[in-house]
């Protein structure tokens, strides 16, 4: 027990500052401490670290820059509510249906990724940006002119309007272009999202420390020296993209689920989406999982902290994302970090500190 | 004379870049055991040799086999597979990876098991981890690296990295070892001791070893037999003693 506690330690320690932060926040909650604004902030917010968490396999564990990870969301998204709308009568136990719904929005997700990785991974250079970008500003405007319906003769498709679906009349409308999908089941809440990051942490840590990940790293930091030594490196680079994929699919589950009604606009799946959540892992510390948690949690809550400041709002926000950045890369600040948590925690008392913390995943 | 099972044969081989031979009709066999020297001048291509050898380039012309298998035109990782592992002129590390993990890198195709058990972290994946690092620190201990296999490989000393970049290699489980001037670089007493780990690593893992060098006197402490390039054609080749004292050779390094 202790030798397991040892060797995963960094990751326990992960795991362990979600379920205190989630049993703080339930607290509050219960006493009533928090404005309802922040609460429905809540559910976003885990959809937000889980695309963070999942960015950073990309970004920081194969190296490679992806500008589209909010397209993975919304594919994620629309099919996970397309499944629960459709279903909403017939699978009439919640969590089974959500649960379905979390699978399809992974691997629907996880194959779009797998399908556009394969061509573009085989390049070396920035083509999987350029790629990326443009299919997340594709599979939005798409979303946004697709009409689905369905009645008695089954599935009716459309890119027109949603007459041309030709309905019958106890016909119904399950996506409807620009509207985009109505009356998704509200299965997410707070607790879900908890989970939902509980599990992505642990695929994501546990493939980094693997065989899997020490190959997905090694391609990183060389490509020539990673197939000297017979490692496939289409293989890994497709295995770390699609799961990266995958989980953000999972992310567009929970938010599509919290939401009334679901659209595609630029806001939620658009290229600012994206940078957002590039933005998050940039500045948690590229690698750095833990740290892609804590920025995503900041850069959520603070504008929303800074409300009441108007026109200082921007101002602060700009001034935190300079400070985030120095504290997460100036080599002083990250030794200072070093030492402080394992002062902190007792956890280990000789002086390896430096040594124990490896590949980035701490 | 020793058994002379050929491990690496090599007819013809000629690969052009443009209108430049880089190399052109070169032919060797290296036996069993043996430590064999590829040297020449700056730009007689023996580096193009080695990535014609290692699949990074597919050869125009002629025939590569590995203990009488034609690996011809074969990918870098299939022939790293069918057992010619490599280091490199400027070292390639994964400089973010430890110590540990670069060997276990090399490892990878050895010692094997599925996504499912290292994300469910199934027994599997314990057991044969566990393996992994006993191999890859057996593996380090042989190149007195053991005491730093926790550190990032980009944090070892420049002659520690050559010898990491060897323990890598020899990780694969090579038939045949290339080494692309493990001497770069080094100091002569730096030099003095990868020389000596190098013997070493030949008796003990009965390695056969191809070795490019650039510097002469070096060569001719260690290998038996050597073929000189020029320009990408053989110039000389034979035992050591013999090749030095070739007079073309001699022009060759020091002109006329």
């Amino acid at each position: 027990m202790k030798d397991f506690i040892n060797k995963n330690k960094d990751n326990l320690i992960t795991y362990g500052i979600v379920i205190i932060a989630y049993i703080v926040l339930e607290l509050l909650m219960s006493l009533g401490l928090i404005s309802s604004l922040m609460t429905g902030l809540l559910v976003p917010l885990c959809a937000y670290i889980i695309l963070a968490v999942s960015l950073n396999i990309t970004v920081g564990i194969l190296g490679e820059l992806s500008l589209g990870h909010a397209g993975f969301m919304c594919v994620g998204a629309f099919t996970s509510a397309f499944f629960s709308k459709c279903t909403v009568n017939v699978i009439t136990v919640e969590w089974i249906r959500f649960t379905i719904a979390i699978l399809i929005g992974f691997l629907c997700a996880g194959v779009i990724g797998f399908l556009i990785g394969m061509p573009v991974l085989r390049l070396k250079g920035d083509y999987l940006a350029i790629v990326t970008l443009a299919f997340g500003e594709i599979i939005k405007n798409v979303m946004n002119v697709l009409y689905i319906g369905r009645d008695s003769k089954g599935f009716h498709f459309s890119t027109k309007d949603a007459v041309a679906l030709g309905l019958e009349e106890s016909g119904e409308i399950i996506v409807n272009g620009a509207q985009g999908i109505t009356g998704t089941p509200k299965s997410s809440n707070f607790t879900v999202g908890v989970v939902l990051i509980l599990i992505t942490l642990f695929i994501v840590l546990n493939l980094i420390k693997s065989r899997d990940g020490r190959a997905v790293m090694a391609i990183r930091d060389n490509v020539i020296a990673a197939e000297s030594v017979g490692i496939n490196i289409t293989k890994y680079k497709l295995l770390a993209f699609s799961i990266s994929a995958a989980l953000a699919g999972v992310a567009g589950v929970l938010y599509s689920h919290n939401l009334s009604s679901l659209m595609a606009t630029p806001k939620n799946f658009g290229y600012n989406m994206s940078i957002m959540i590039l933005v998050f892992v940039v500045l948690g510390g590229i690698g750095n999982i833990r740290g892609s948690i804590i920025s995503a949690v900041i850069l959520t809550l603070l504008p929303e902290l800074l409300r009441g400041l108007s026109n200082l709002r921007m101002l602060i926000y700009a001034i935190v994302l300079i400070a985030m950045m120095l504290f997460s890369w100036s080599p002083k600040a990250k030794d200072f970090r070093d030492k402080t948590v394992a002062t902190l925690l007792f956890w280990k008392k000789d002086n390896t500190v430096k040594g124990g913390s490896d590949n980035g995943s701490n | 004379m020793a058994a002379t099972n050929p491990v690496l044969e090599v007819t013809n081989l000629s690969i052009s870049f443009g209108g430049l031979r880089a190399v052109d009709d070169f032919s060797v066999t290296i036996n069993e055991g043996e430590l064999y020297g590829l040297i020449g001048p700056n730009g007689a291509g023996k580096t193009t040799a080695f990535n014609l050898l290692t699949g990074v380039y597919k050869p125009n012309e002629g025939i590569i086999r590995l203990c009488g298998e034609d690996i011809t035109g074969r990918s870098t990782i299939d022939i790293n597979k069918a057992g010619i592992a490599r280091t490199f002129q400027n070292i390639r590390l994964f400089k973010d990876l430890s110590v540990l993990d670069n060997v276990k890198a090399g490892l990878h195709n050895i010692y094997t098991y599925s996504t499912m058990s290292s994300i469910l972290r199934l027994p599997k994946y314990y057991k044969v981890e566990k393996e992994m690092t006993a191999k890859a620190m057996e593996l380090l201990k042989v190149f007195d690296l053991d005491s730093s296999a926790s550190l990032k490989a980009s944090q070892l000393p420049y002659g520690k990295q050559r010898k990491l970049e060897i323990a890598r290699a020899l990780a694969t489980n090579p038939k045949l070892l290339l080494l692309d001037e493990p001497a770069a670089g080094m100091n002569p007493n730096e030099t003095k001791e990868l020389m000596d780990t190098i013997s070493f690593i030949r008796k003990e893992f009965k390695m056969t070893i191809l070795l490019i060098e650039h510097d002469m006197k070096l060569v001719s402490g260690i290998c038996e037999r050597l073929t000189v390039l020029n320009f990408g054609r053989i110039l000389a080749e034979g035992s050591t003693s013999e090749v030095l004292n070739n007079p073309d050779v001699i022009t060759a390094y020091l002109g006329e």
